[in-house]
């Protein structure tokens, strides 16, 4: 079994072809079991999740696939009385480990949360933030960080000449934005997002999910969402959980037009959910 | 809500096809009969009838995509059903030409072959009807007869073309008649074809399984 190290980033020059990069896992899950308290909220997951591509997660409320991306990063280790079973493993290295660092994991596997959570301080500090915490203050460096970030959000045209206004002042989807071109600041390899145009309007949603579309080619994505046609929008794969339990992983375009399991069908199809 | 507007969609196609039925099956027997009357109705009042139901179900089928964003199953219903509409409207052109050709015939001598026109038509009818009812009945095993039943509405009309075309070589004044009887066999053949799309639409919204363009598929 490896112990988890991050390896230094290394964006590609060239996107990968999709067939390509569908080979390489980058995350694999073994027989998760996932326990708050004695409820049992993840049941023998097991899913491959393929390198730069995105992946959405569907399932009625309180199916777990907020737990489910939770574990990529180690969130739920922040909620008492939690527990898991079964293995993660990242580019092939074990997650769950008492050696793992998990302030460089959650470096490498960045997270956007349904709410975005700006940091009340400019907008130019939002994204060096966590520059600043690992060691980087030389100002001209910053300055290149985070203009390249803000760009890669496509924010930086709606905010360069006001960046040192403070973040709240922005709208919930540039705020949205600023919180993903904070997490692309520490240069982290998967991006989980957990409903992240929930709270926001359609346009809004549409900017973020052409920001998804966009940034496949160099990070692996993962987006929980309750909005199927989203799902069916924006990725390359869908997973379906239902009640704890993986129901159907397959190719989007064909989990929206031939699911291969009926009960994927009945719920996609508003049968039931 | 969708599944009400499915079912009245699923009512409107059913209409449709039950009245383009009527006109394929009319424009032969007034052929047959010496019907003017007949083939005037197909024409003039049942041909317009099919253009309102081609605009009423695509309006619904548009509709319901842009209100219910279907997926899956009920996608491949709705999509299909773009289809099926379509192919319908084609047909009842092709029963319109059959009348035209019918009008000419009926003024001049007869000339023989009607017999296997009529067989043709009583097949490509059967074969709508049968893709229509495997479409109510999403029935894949009747969808798969009415596709293997189109080469025996191919083989018809080729036996028409090659009689045809010996006769014209001996007799020449049949010429005329003899190209109208071509072309009717011709409307024939593309109402067979095209009932084998309804099928082939059929177990698309059935199994997600296109077996367009397969001629050797399992049921």
């Amino acid at each position: 079994m490896q112990i988890y190290t991050p390896k230094p980033s290394q964006a590609p020059t060239q996107p990968l072809k999709k067939e390509d990069s569908f080979q390489d896992i980058q995350i694999q899950v073994k027989n998760l079991n996932f326990f708050y308290g004695p409820r049992l909220s993840l049941k023998n997951i097991c899913i491959g999740i393929p390198s730069r591509c995105v992946v959405a997660l569907i399932g009625p409320s309180g199916c777990g696939k907020s737990t489910l991306i939770r574990t990529f990063n180690r969130m739920n280790d922040l909620i008492p009385g939690t527990r898991m079973e079964g293995e993660i493993l990242v580019e092939g290295a074990n997650i769950y480990t008492k050696e793992t660092d998990v302030v460089a994991l959650r470096r490498e596997v960045g997270m956007v949360f349904q709410k975005s959570t700006p940091f009340p301080k400019t907008i130019y500090e939002n994204v060096a933030y966590g520059l600043r915490l690992i060691g980087i203050s030389d100002k001209k460096v910053l300055n290149l960080i985070v203009e390249k970030c803000l760009r890669r959000a496509a924010l930086w045209d709606e905010v360069k000449d006001h960046l040192n206004r403070s973040a709240l002042s922005l709208s919930g989807g540039q705020q949205q934005r600023l919180c993903i071109a904070r997490a692309l600041a520490v240069e982290p390899k998967i991006i989980l997002m957990d409903e992240p145009c929930s709270a926001l309007d359609p346009i809004a949603t549409s900017r973020i999910e052409e920001l998804i579309d966009s940034l496949k080619s160099e990070y692996t994505i993962v987006v929980v969402t309750h909005n199927m046609q989203q799902a069916a929008r924006v990725s390359d794969k869908t997973a379906f959980i239902m009640q704890g339990e993986l129901v159907e992983f397959n190719t989007t375009s064909i989990f929206f037009t031939k699911p291969s399991n009926k009960v994927t069908e009945d719920y996609i199809t508003g049968r039931f959910g | 809500m969708f599944k009400d507007k499915v079912i009245e969609l699923k009512h409107q196609l059913i209409q449709d096809a039950s009245l383009v039925e009527e006109m394929i099956a009319k424009s032969i027997k007034g052929l047959l009969d010496g019907k003017e009357e007949m083939l005037l109705e197909v024409m003039n009042t049942e041909e317009p009838k099919v253009n309102d139901y081609d605009r009423a179900i695509d309006e619904l089928c548009v509709q319901l995509i842009a209100q219910y964003e279907p997926v899956a199953r009920d996608l491949r219903m709705v999509i299909m059903m773009i289809k099926m509409n379509k192919d319908l409207e084609r047909m009842a052109d092709h029963a319109v030409n059959i009348s035209e050709s019918s009008l000419f015939l009926i003024t001049h001598p007869v000339l023989g072959h009607y017999d296997d026109l009529k067989l043709m038509g009583e097949n490509a009818v059967r074969m709508l009807k049968d893709g229509i009812n495997a479409f109510v009945n999403e029935d894949v095993h009747l969808a798969m007869s009415v596709r293997e039943r189109d080469n025996v509405v191919d083989d018809a009309g080729d036996k028409i073309l090659k009689d045809l075309t010996e006769l014209m070589r001996t007799k020449k004044d049949s010429i005329p008649r003899c190209l109208q009887l071509m072309r009717i066999a011709h409307n024939l053949e593309r109402i067979a074809d095209l009932s084998t799309n309804i099928a082939e639409e059929v177990i698309y919204i059935v199994e997600g399984r296109d077996v367009k363009h397969h001629p050797n598929v399992n049921p």
